[in-house]
């Protein structure tokens, strides 16, 4: 599969049948201090991201405080339009209400609960998946990855694991050696 | 097709009951779910049911059509009992929606591993029941065109909605849940619509599941942020699923109508949505398993661990109904009392043995391993256990109107054919949008199903593969 091109290719994926193996190829690819790497996997294998050195996600913390805006929003709303008499300019002009209704009070705190609870969860749900989605880089329909055919199965039984070509660390031969030395099934190069 | 080589039923603690039957490999376990999508031709039975949802779904739309154009008249609304099937079918609906949240985000944070079997098409059922009972009360208004006044618009006076109002609670309890249940279900799609995509063998194919399936390449540091987003989703979809039908409950009791002003409403109509709930999944999955052959992966053990959730949220929606009566009776309250008496022998006792019969007794059957291993009865009860809870609502929400405190403006609800064709016609809706999921989209959760796997385990290289009864290595 693998022969020398003029052109210098995007990467290198070594191909492997199972999450062990790759588990192991992965943490002597950690080891030789590569950055611009990473293994392609059908379902997440369960601690390859520790043995990959990834780092915990900040996504937590954006949820956060998209729930928080959540709960502001849903209390900023509510007592605008049933507490206070002001008056505000978006877009079109939008008048606040005091909404008195069977003598309850103007801040009804209990009765504004179910709509606040309901808000944060909708806005954290929605940053969740905006800011999962955000920090993967997706949606992306092209990738060097994705077009070649035997990456495919990527998706459906095999693991890879991909070396960039724009990793320091990168030196054709070299890289493509040690590649081969992690006791691979194949290797493909990858055009970009 | 394989047929059940094992008893993965057994309870024997020594090993691990496999969840996945007859596979070891990962590319058969691709192979097997992909090819409900990929066969050139779905099965008889599909097309068959396919054409009769589709009339029902059409005769949905014509009553729809009809009531418009004619007015809530053609309803057996009627004074006291202005609510009618509208509301019961919508309390019905809103609750069947709740087992599909309820597995993939509660079994998950508990997890349970046999949900990603079924979670996919709970979920898929939840969105399309939640489909179903929005159309309710966005029909019951009336004057249908203005239905944006359940938003918080102003309207041409200035005025707001009424935020202390369990009606308003509602809209937002009911969206927020429907938006939740639809991104849950999305994101837990786009790695097994990206392996539908790289399977494609058509153009159109390609590009249709490659656009939905957002680029997905299976990287690991995808994944990373992937799992924890879906944690984080589970976690926020906990509270939620028993939030809503609280807050359903609330439209009840929070009014001052004798047999709805109760404290026990929120958690007992949230073990009731649970209940008919997987009533509902067992009544699509037993057949679904059957035609499409998906015995490896819905096995018995997932239908007997079912049937046991089933078994525990039908006792406690008979203890529910038990304390109610013990709660009429110490009260001492006058109206409370009647209520009481009145739903179990007044002129409605007819619908109320249905539901007592159908929910509380039938599901007692369970005790058995033999019934809650056998396909026929199962199916039996649990589409008893449908009739039984939509009795439950037609139950509350007539009987408390019909008849409250004053005798002389007591009255009978009688449905017109309008009421029940547009009941038959939401089913329509419901079978038309899930036969549709089965076919074109991933039917089970590829991806997770594999993570269950005894050779998904990292470790598992240095052990002997699985013995028969598939036990797990420990880590």
């Amino acid at each position: 599969m693998s022969q020398q091109t003029p052109e210098r290719a995007w990467g290198y994926a070594a191909e492997f049948t199972t999450p062990a193996a790759i588990t192991a190829a992965a943490k002597q690819v950690a080891s030789a201090g590569y950055r611009w790497w990473d293994c392609h996997t059908p379902f997440p294998v369960h601690g390859l991201d520790t043995a990959m050195g990834v780092k915990p996600t900040i996504l937590p913390i954006i949820v956060f405080f998209g729930g928080l805006t959540g709960t502001m929003l849903a209390a900023f709303l509510q007592v605008f339009t049933n507490s206070l008499q002001v008056d505000l300019w978006a877009i079109v002009p939008v008048i606040g209400y005091q909404f008195e209704v069977s003598g309850k009070p103007l801040i009804s705190g209990p009765a504004f609960i179910p709509v606040l609870f309901e808000l944060t969860v909708l806005l954290s749900a929605l940053t969740t998946v905006g800011a999962m989605l955000l920090l993967n880089g997706l949606p992306r329909l092209y990738h060097p990855v994705l077009k070649s055919p035997k990456l495919a199965r990527i998706t459906d039984d095999r693991f890879f694991l991909v070396i960039e070509s724009r990793d320091p660390e990168f030196a054709d031969k070299k890289t493509l050696a040690f590649l081969e030395s992690l006791d691979p099934v194949s290797v493909v190069e990858l055009e970009s | 097709m394989t047929t059940m080589p094992v008893d993965n039923t057994t309870e024997d603690p020594r090993h691990r009951s496999p969840l996945v039957l007859g596979h070891v490999e990962f590319g058969t376990v691709t192979e097997e779910i992909c090819r409900v999508n990929e066969a050139p031709k779905p099965p008889k039975a599909w097309y068959v049911s396919l054409v009769i949802s589709a009339l029902a779904a059409g005769m949905l739309l014509v009553m729809i059509g009809y009531l418009i154009l004619t007015g809530v008249g053609v309803w057996g609304n009627n004074n006291p009992v202005m609510w009618g099937f509208p509301i019961v079918n919508f309390v019905f609906w809103v609750g069947i929606g709740h087992a599909g949240t309820l597995i993939s985000a509660i079994l998950f944070l508990f997890r349970q591993k046999w949900r990603t079997s079924i979670n996919r098409f709970a979920e898929a059922m939840t969105i399309f029941a939640v489909i179903c009972a929005g159309t309710f009360p966005g029909i019951h208004i009336g004057r249908v065109w203005l239905a944006y006044w359940l938003f918080p618009i102003p309207n041409q006076m200035d005025l707001w909605p009424q935020f202390r109002s369990p009606l308003l609670w509602d809209v937002f309890a009911v969206g927020t849940y429907f938006t939740v249940s639809l991104i849950f279900w999305y994101i837990g799609m786009v790695p097994d619509l990206a392996t539908l995509r790289d399977r494609s063998n058509t153009k159109i194919k390609a590009v249709a599941y490659g656009i939905f399936a957002l680029g997905w390449r299976g990287s690991m540091r995808h994944w990373h942020r992937y799992e924890r987003a879906y944690l984080l989703l589970a976690a926020l979809a906990t509270p939620l699923v028993l939030s809503v039908h609280s807050v359903v409950s609330f439209d009840f009791a929070v009014s001052q109508l004798p047999g709805w002003h109760t404290t026990i409403f929120p958690p007992y109509f949230v073990a009731g949505a649970i209940f008919s709930g997987f009533a509902m999944v067992m009544t699509l999955a037993i057949p679904a398993r059957e035609i499409w052959g998906l015995k490896n992966f819905i096995t018995m053990r997932h239908l007997e661990n079912m049937n046991k959730i089933i078994l525990v949220t039908g006792t406690m929606v008979g203890y529910a109904y038990g304390t109610e009566f013990f709660i009429a009776w110490y009260s001492g309250e006058l109206y409370e009392k009647f209520a009481f008496v009145n739903r179990a022998f007044g002129q409605y006792a007819w619908a109320y043995w249905i539901m007592v019969s159908c929910n509380v007794a039938i599901p007692q059957l369970f005790w058995f391993k033999k019934v809650r291993t056998s396909i026929w009865i199962m199916f039996i009860v649990s589409l008893l256990v449908n009739v039984g809870m939509w009795f439950e609502r037609f139950v509350i929400v007539v009987t408390s109107l019909a008849q409250d405190f004053l005798p002389s403006s007591w009255g009978y609800f009688t449905p017109t054919w309008v009421d029940v064709c547009t009941f038959i016609g939401s089913f329509g809706l419901f079978m038309t949008l899930f036969l549709l999921f089965i076919r074109y989209l991933p039917v089970l959760a590829i991806s997770e199903i594999k993570g269950v796997m005894p050779a998904a385990d990292p470790h598992a290289e240095h052990h002997e593969p699985a013995d028969a009864l598939g036990e797990e290595v420990q880590e």
